[in-house]
């Protein structure tokens, strides 16, 4: 189990280019739709948590979802899991040599791979709309709060404050009717 | 001996005041590694960040294990900047994890998931929009890109396998 955990999350390690968010439709694919660790909607709680914790997403997803499954272990293998490909690879970049940025075979490869990236993090948006049961009425919230923090510079910590204490506030009005 | 001491506090602060994931981190780190300890110049910050964005992994990750070489010149400190600032995410992820599945079923909780769910749906959007910029969108060609691997990832082509083909087409096509 733990072999399969490390090697799940060194995968994801290797193929994240570009940040934290971009490691999140890779996590989906490994450990939601492949070896079913957690459920859809037990992900998206996991996305809510990890957000609204200082540091990292990438790792703290690693550590939560490690957790999850094997607990202690669980959370140390997959956080080394995703930290070991970058290690490798930055040390080796760093002993050897600084300009890889200016090497024209890379920026190639790599204006080819910005746009994937993009277009992998905006594309799940809508399969998770669906697990969210997001209808007409309330697309509402996710639009206003990808405009308030994309454009407006909002901090998502505090969006996440405020959607923690609606729901809860909305649950206790359904109740008083 | 002391620049090992200071690597692991300064990384173990980014580790545990870095709100808001990756990008948001890099001022908090500029400041500690070229403000604060002149481990490296501000050209050489930039570099990383260039460095970073060009290889996999997260970039917090990149940062501390470059920093943690070039401040000291050995493995150990890279292993030690790399270490630190894991440490926090090691502890606070892991005690949230615990939390949320042991009052998973608190009616309050539960509530405030259902609360969260269509706002964690919005800010994945944000990081989205964040990102259509001219340095990933540089000519019609990232727009075809673009298009070409959201229509796959609609229909669960495996996103590693996109990112590889997207590589390789655009090392031929530039």
């Amino acid at each position: 189990m733990l072999l399969k955990l490390f090697i799940a999350f060194f995968k994801i390690g290797a193929f994240t280019f570009g940040g934290g968010y971009a490691m999140i439709p890779i996590i989906e694919k490994e450990v939601v739709d492949k070896n079913h660790w957690l459920s859809k909607e037990e992900f998206m709680d996991m996305l809510a948590v990890v957000q609204s914790l200082p540091g990292p997403i990438s790792i703290h997803s690693s550590v939560y979802i490690g957790y999850k499954i094997s607990k202690f272990w669980g959370s140390l293998v997959c956080a080394l899991g995703a930290a070991l490909p970058s290690f490798v690879i930055i040390l080796l970049i760093a002993i050897v040599f600084t300009d890889i940025q200016d090497n024209p075979t890379i920026e190639k490869v790599f204006k080819g791979i910005r746009p994937a990236v993009v277009a992998l993090i905006v594309v799940p948006v809508i399969f998770m709309a669906k697990t969210a049961k997001i209808t007409w009425k309330t697309l509402w919230i996710p639009v206003a709060v990808a405009i308030v923090v994309a454009y407006l510079g909002f901090s998502p910590a505090y969006i996440i404050l405020l959607a923690g204490a609606g729901g809860i506030l909305f649950s206790l009005i359904r109740k008083d009717k | 001996m002391m620049t090992f001491l200071a690597l692991f506090w300064s990384f173990l602060k980014i580790g545990i005041f870095g709100f808001g994931g990756g990008y948001a981190i890099l001022a908090l780190i500029e400041n500690e590694v070229v403000d604060i300890h002149g481990w490296m110049t501000t050209t050489e910050f930039t570099d990383i960040v260039a460095i970073s964005q060009a290889t996999p992994g997260p970039i917090v990750i990149n940062c501390a294990t470059y920093v943690g070489y070039t401040a000291t010149d050995s493995i150990i400190g890279s292993a030690i900047a790399t270490f630190a600032v894991c440490l926090p995410s090691l502890i606070l992820a892991s005690l949230a994890a615990r939390f949320i599945y042991k009052f998973r079923d608190n009616k309050y909780v539960d509530a405030a998931f259902k609360g969260l769910r269509p706002a964690v749906v919005g800010l994945i959007l944000a990081a989205g929009l964040t990102l259509i910029n001219h340095d990933n969108f540089t000519d019609y060609i990232s727009i075809i890109i673009f298009a070409i691997v959201a229509v796959c990832s609609y229909f669960k082509v495996n996103p590693i396998f996109l990112l590889m083909l997207s590589g390789i087409a655009g090392y031929f096509i530039y």
